[in-house]
């Protein structure tokens, strides 16, 4: 090729501002691929509130409801359990709920609930998203000698309270989260509702 | 060229058919003393066409809805027409694809192939092996039995330990707020288009590179030293027909082996088809004991081996970063070994001893990940992942160091 008449300060400009808006094409290009795979308008509609009767539940047993496609555990605590509470913030890595996004505010207290003995527990560890088993009973298990009832996630053996909160040596940082929650009336718990009687 | 007639010459003149055959084949030169560990590329090349075969055959009668998908893979084993066979050679086919990569990589480290200067054939492996390892776990969602649910939780969980992007980057990922058919039906294209298409073209990329620079041997000795008159290695042979000639006779034993288990033990007793699986998804119940399958078994224990905090960085995201770095540090080993030879058979004791300790660790580790994690399993895996970070960390050192023993000119057998 002739050099002469070349002018390489232009070419070098041209080069760079083509360059440049080839870039610019590229990321916008790339807008449209990357919102499609954010939660669609079907999977967001998906969340309404779920009830739940917990009249049934005899002290010392749980039920579990799906809300927004989670198990929720709803426990209803011996007072024996609920005695035990105190006694186990040694051994606990947040006892005393530091972590505010772990619970709404009215399950600030030892009992994380509204109703000192319901508990209302999300059932997704705060691991890797298993649900934990319920080991109610106080009695020697495979994985701690003095268990004092309790949850165990049998995927990576995080062992949570009661109230959902986690033993140290466990893989979960996290107690287990409470879900809004509120009670219609005496027996009917609603989940995903903070206010009472709403 | 000019003076060659016919239809090769016609299609040579237009499509380099001939110099590309004779550049990767006939005129390859590929050292003489190949042993048996140098089957495993090959039988992974076989298991790719497998799985790709298999795949395009699967996605013909799979739906990939959380509604339809458990059922139409019941469908494929029960009512479509040597369905179970396809599904079940796709199935066994991803067991003995990790299996032959890992053998693969094990020659590697014992030759040290990955040294220079064949640093860039390592990483485009290391590439395809971790490409493999989202493939097989995509792959392992698909029937939407409960494991396939409450692994693909897990495993999606643990970007949610990155700080500050991780719980909206696994929402991105699932596109959903849990785990849903919105998931499986993504996942399904990843399975079958994407990552096969990167994978495929990695693979490319691996043998481009490997050819450029020449195989390595057991010996470690670089045969482009020694040339005949026309310029062949003496210590060379092509690779057609030598080598092609000689890998069907290893690809005869493979399956053989492969059919074994394929008819025999198509669930390689639960720890290829977990048993769990064979219920359907239920986001509501965690099986009693999640497992990965067990390639995965490993990495899944150096995950759990982490249950303490570290200063500022909680157990969780401790479990996350060593399990990423497991992997991660594989990439680099080019640049930790510092022997000045590449083969074990002239490097030091220790290092020789290291390399087997290693290699038996991984396999523990591998064990572990299939087992509970508590009490003695807990310990095992715990000391375990100390070990495999514990010999990379090493490596630089040793490798450096230590007294090796004089490399032949010529390969030895």
């Amino acid at each position: 090729m002739i050099n002469d008449g070349v002018n390489n300060g232009r070419r070098s400009f041209l080069i760079a501002t083509t360059a440049v808006g080839g870039g610019v094409g590229a990321v916008g290009i790339a807008i449209p691929f990357v919102k499609s795979w954010t939660p669609n308008e079907k999977a967001k509609a998906a969340g309404a509130p779920a009830k739940a009767d917990i009249s049934k539940i005899e002290p010392g047993s749980m039920i579990t409801v799906a809300w927004r496609g989670k198990p929720i555990f709803i426990v209803r605590r011996t007072d024996e359990a609920l005695g035990y509470l105190e006694g186990l913030a040694p051994g606990l890595k947040d006892p005393d709920n530091l972590d505010k996004g772990q619970q709404p505010d009215y399950a600030d207290n030892i009992q994380r609930s509204r109703k000192p003995e319901i508990a209302v527990i999300e059932g997704v560890c705060t691991h890797l998203g298993c649900a934990p088993k319920f080991f109610p009973e106080v009695q020697p298990e495979p994985f701690q000698e003095d268990w004092k009832g309790g949850f165990f996630c049998p995927c990576h053996g995080s062992r949570f309270d009661l109230s959902g909160r986690v033993f140290n040596g466990s893989p979960a940082a996290k107690n287990l989260p409470v879900p809004p929650h509120s009670y219609l009336d005496e027996n009917t718990l609603i989940i995903g509702v903070d206010e009472e009687n709403s | 060229m000019s003076d060659k007639k016919g239809l090769m010459a016609w299609v040579d003149a237009r499509l380099p058919v001939t110099s590309t055959f004779e550049k990767h084949m006939s005129k390859y030169y590929a050292p003489k003393n190949f042993n048996f560990w140098y089957f495993f590329g090959v039988f992974a090349m076989l298991m790719l066409a497998n799985q790709i075969l298999t795949g395009v055959w699967l996605t013909m009668s799979y739906t990939p809805t959380a509604e339809g998908a458990f059922a139409s893979v019941e469908y494929i084993m029960r009512d479509v027409e040597m369905g179970w066979l396809i599904r079940y050679m796709h199935s066994t086919g991803a067991t003995f694809f990790f299996l032959v990569i890992y053998m693969h990589m094990f020659r590697g480290l014992m030759y040290g192939s990955y040294q220079k200067p064949r640093e860039l054939i390592w990483i485009f492996g290391m590439a395809i092996y971790l490409m493999l390892m989202a493939e097989a776990f995509m792959g392992y969602v698909l029937p939407w039995g409960q494991m396939s649910y409450w692994g693909a939780q897990v495993i999606l969980s643990i970007f949610g330990a990155l700080p500050v992007i991780g719980p909206d980057l696994v929402e991105w990922v699932r596109g959903d707020f849990l785990l849903s058919g919105i998931t499986l039906n993504r996942f399904f294209a990843l399975h079958v288009i994407a990552l096969p298409l990167v994978i495929v073209a990695l693979v490319i990329l691996h043998i481009l590179a490997l050819h450029e620079v020449g195989s390595n041997n057991p010996d470690g000795v670089d045969i482009k030293k020694y040339k005949d008159e026309n310029g062949a290695p003496l210590d060379g042979v092509p690779f057609h027909p030598y080598y092609t000639v000689h890998d069907l006779v290893g690809i005869v034993v493979f399956l053989f082996v492969f059919c074994f288990v394929l008819f025999f033990f198509p669930e390689g007793n639960g720890y290829m088809l977990e048993y769990a699986n064979f219920e359907e998804a239920n986001g509501l119940k965690t099986p009693e004991h999640i497992a990965p399958v067990w390639y995965f078994g490993a990495f899944y224990t150096i995950l759990r081996a982490i249950t303490f905090d570290i200063g500022p960085i909680s157990s969780q995201l401790g479990g996350v970063i060593a399990m990423g770095g497991a992997i991660a540090v594989l990439f680099v080993l080019p640049w930790l070994d510092r022997s000045p030879v590449r083969s074990w058979r002239y490097k030091g004791l220790i290092s020789r001893i290291n390399l087997i300790v290693f290699a038996l660790f991984f396999v523990m580790l591998t064990w572990l990940g299939t087992k509970p994690a508590s009490g003695l399993y807990q310990i095992m895996g715990q000391i375990g992942t100390l070990v495999y970070f514990l010999w990379f960390a090493t490596l630089p050192y040793i490798s450096a160091n230590e007294k090796t023993k004089p490399v032949p000119d010529r390969v030895t057998g």
